[in-house]
């Protein structure tokens, strides 16, 4: 194999490019393969995860009333989505009156185009971006470079993923698959400017960054940024951070673009002292994050003068009507779930297909989708690679015990799976897993029905005397291809009750 | 139809479509959770938890009585040849590091310094608006001591001075004060910029100020 001089000698995570941010690559059992031979990314994984595992649990076990701020965060993201339509009309008004101009966009492409139109007024053609899912979710990066706008990620993990040519493989810390050895490579490689003779030290990757990055923070007229929450009642917008990358460009730039979820709204100013106390102790395991920023509209003499607030649906609405589903909109992206996820551990954030992975990606990605709803996307049935997520888990309940606003992730989980196999309206074609379940429903709700086949198996059972099944015939072989089968039983547990029962166990 | 009535509508068809999806009133939310800290507000013990919480982000922290505070703070400012300081901190403030032999920037309102001068900075002295001992946090408001968020930004060392009297126990007690004036644009401090993006590996100091320095003025 040769390398082209020039080009990246990391290669990047995926190797092709994916087309649609929330929905790219095979299927989760297609794409989790490829990842669970890659020693490398599980060592990486086993290791990050072990650690913020321990620092979350030791930082929320610290405040007596931990439980009694998840109960508070919780009830809050319930009222918020009851009261969204007024909530949102509130928002606006104050961020108005403030000074700021609101703009609303139903999906992507609209949400993309408000964004390019605004840069190109101001005659940028480089932007500096705070790390936001809201923008990633809808390829804004891409879209700004076809218009020949440069958007430079200035968060140390996205700059290693834009720099690499990567996806990002988990929420808070994107570059998660790749270690220090990796990254040194990848700086060597992409980055203009990169030190010679750099290493691999964490702190002197850190201070490359930091190099590379501070001309475009001081030459900046543009800044985009997501949003970690907005108040309605007073029309202020936060970014929770850690590098000062947020300050940077939510301070220096004449013009402010914030892209936000319209789930990310919040009632009163209030309900900051729930937030700021749930998200930086389940997110990097902090008692707070280094930096904080909030701004109301505009501040003359202070920060940029013009700001613009992009209020984002793509597929939010489509969640919201969902009552159980819906849960997944109270989501506040600290990542907890994910690194207590055992699937999320060993498969990586890659084999989900959308920039929103593990267990909240895998009720998150296929209700902005829209999967086996009559309102979804085309295509987005159970075939869809989206419709595989919602099987993507162990039901373990990890991530529901360790979510700072107690969204239950295993029951959305099993609801969506009936949804992906029993789609509402429209025709469609069957599933394997639903005619395994259909049939299974004929053996099991009656008892004569279930007595003969336990019968049945005990045969086999017999016929194979205590061997095991390795490869049942198709269709079983769809199961058995990925799982062992357990030895058979001689005889079925009815048939050996009735026999003992007569011996006097009563 | 606007994007915006076609959103509203979309949310309000969802929630139509929803009756039996769990509602919670504003006054329903149950806000049993603490509102005092662990430390009474303004304590000795709440400014030696601050202490605590703000060595542990390896942060600087000296303590000093309150009339030691321009004197302990020029000490900490003598090897940077330049500082920048908010139009509204006391003149002693300004005196003493001139005494030190310190070049002293005032950010005038009016005349405000540029980026490229920040830049070329080698330190800030400010006050604060308030902390909060149980997580080590320093809230700037912008006010006339603190000035605006690019002066706490751009020069790489941050000296803050903080009264005992400033020291709350907890987060709801901050936001509390905080809420008098939601308008003006809020800095949470919690130590040196940080990052943990390499394999959660903490490393402290990134592109904000890599060296906070905190005086924490005694009772």
């Amino acid at each position: 194999m040769t390398v082209p001089l020039g080009m990246p000698r990391v290669r990047p995570q995926p190797a092709t490019a994916p087309t649609d941010p929330l929905r790219w690559g095979p299927s989760f059992p297609e794409a989790a393969h490829g990842t669970l031979a890659d020693g490398q990314l599980r060592a990486n994984l086993r290791r990050a995860t072990g650690t913020i595992r321990d620092k979350r649990l030791a930082v929320t076990a610290e405040l007596p009333d931990w439980e009694d701020l998840r109960a508070a965060g919780s009830a809050i993201k319930t009222q918020v989505m009851a009261g969204l339509p007024a909530l949102l009309v509130e928002l606006e008004a104050n961020v108005t009156a403030r000074g700021g101009v609101v703009h609303w966009a139903t999906d992507a492409a609209e949400a993309n185009r408000i964004v390019a139109d605004l840069v190109r007024a101001t005659g940028a053609t480089e932007v500096v971006k705070v790390k936001s899912m809201a923008t990633q979710e809808i390829g804004l990066n891409e879209h700004l470079a076809a218009q020949g706008i440069a958007a430079v990620e200035t968060d140390l993990a996205e700059l290693i993923v834009q720099l690499a040519g990567d996806m990002p493989s988990h929420i808070l810390v994107p570059a998660i698959h790749r270690n220090r050895d990796e990254i040194r490579q990848i700086f060597t490689d992409a980055m203009t400017g990169a030190p010679t003779g750099l290493t691999s030290d964490p702190r002197e990757l850190a201070m490359a960054a930091r190099a590379h990055l501070r001309e475009r923070f001081l030459r900046a007229t543009v800044a985009i940024s997501g949003a970690n929450l907005a108040i309605a009642a007073t029309g202020t917008v936060a970014v929770v951070e850690s590098e000062g990358n947020g300050r940077m460009c939510l301070t220096l730039p004449q013009t402010l673009i914030t892209v936000m979820g319209i789930e990310k709204v919040l009632p009163t100013f209030t309900d900051l002292e729930v937030f700021l106390q749930l998200l930086p102790r389940s997110s990097t395991g902090e008692r707070m994050n280094p930096y904080t920023t909030m701004w109301s509209g505009v501040t003359p003499g202070d920060g940029p003068q013009d700001f613009h607030l992009v209020l984002l649906d793509n597929g939010r609405t489509r969640a919201l009507a969902d009552e159980i589903g819906r849960s997944a909109l109270h989501c506040i992206r600290c990542s907890a779930c994910l690194n207590v996820c055992p699937v999320y551990e060993h498969t990586g954030g890659h084999a989900y297909g959308s920039v929103y992975p593990g267990p909240i990606g895998a009720i998150l990605t296929p209700q902005l989708l829209g999967m086996g709803t009559p309102g979804g996307l085309p295509g987005a049935g159970p075939h869809d690679p989206t419709g595989s997520l919602p099987f993507a888990s162990t039901l373990c309940g990890a991530c529901y015990e360790a979510c700072p606003v107690k969204i239950d992730i295993p029951t959305a989980l099993v609801h969506l799976r009936e949804r992906a196999v029993s789609p509402a309206g429209g025709t469609h074609r069957p599933t394997a897993t639903g005619l395994a379940m259909g049939s299974a429903a004929v053996v099991l709700s009656s008892g004569s029905r279930l007595r003969l086949a336990a019968r049945a198996v005990a045969v086999v059972g017999r016929l194979l005397r205590g061997r095991r099944l390795r490869r049942a015939p198709y269709p079983g072989s769809l199961w058995t291809r990925t799982r062992d089968l357990p030895p058979l039983p001689r005889e079925s547990f009815s048939d050996w009750w009735a026999t003992h029962r007569k011996d006097g166990a009563r | 139809m606007s994007a915006r009535e076609t959103m509203l509508t979309r949310i309000r068809a969802a929630l139509a479509a929803t009756p039996s999806a769990p509602v919670v009133a504003a006054d329903g939310v149950p806000r049993t959770y603490r509102h005092e800290g662990s430390v009474p507000s303004a304590s000795a013990a709440a400014v030696d938890l601050l202490a605590d919480r703000l060595l542990d982000y390896r942060a600087t922290v000296l303590r000093c009585a309150p009339e030691d505070v321009a004197r302990v703070a020029a000490t900490q400012l003598a090897d940077v040849g330049t500082v920048v300081v908010p139009a509204g901190v006391p003149a002693t403030w300004a005196t003493a590091l001139t005494e030190a032999g310190v070049a002293v920037r005032i950010d005038e309102p009016g005349a405000p310094l540029t980026h490229a001068e920040l830049d070329a900075t080698g330190a800030v002295l400010t006050a604060c608006r308030v902390a909060i001992a149980e997580t080590g946090t320093i809230v700037l408001d912008a006010g006339p001591d603190q000035g605006r968020r690019a002066l706490t930004l751009l020069p790489d060392r941050h000296v803050c001075v903080v009264r005992a009297d400033q020291v709350l126990g907890s987060v709801p007690q901050a936001v509390a004060l905080l809420a008098e004036h939601p308008e003006r644009p809020l800095t949470w401090i919690s130590g040196p910029s940080a990052t943990s993006d390499i394999e959660l590996v903490r490393v402290e100091g990134v592109h904000g100020p890599r060296d906070l320095r905190v005086v924490l003025v005694e009772a």
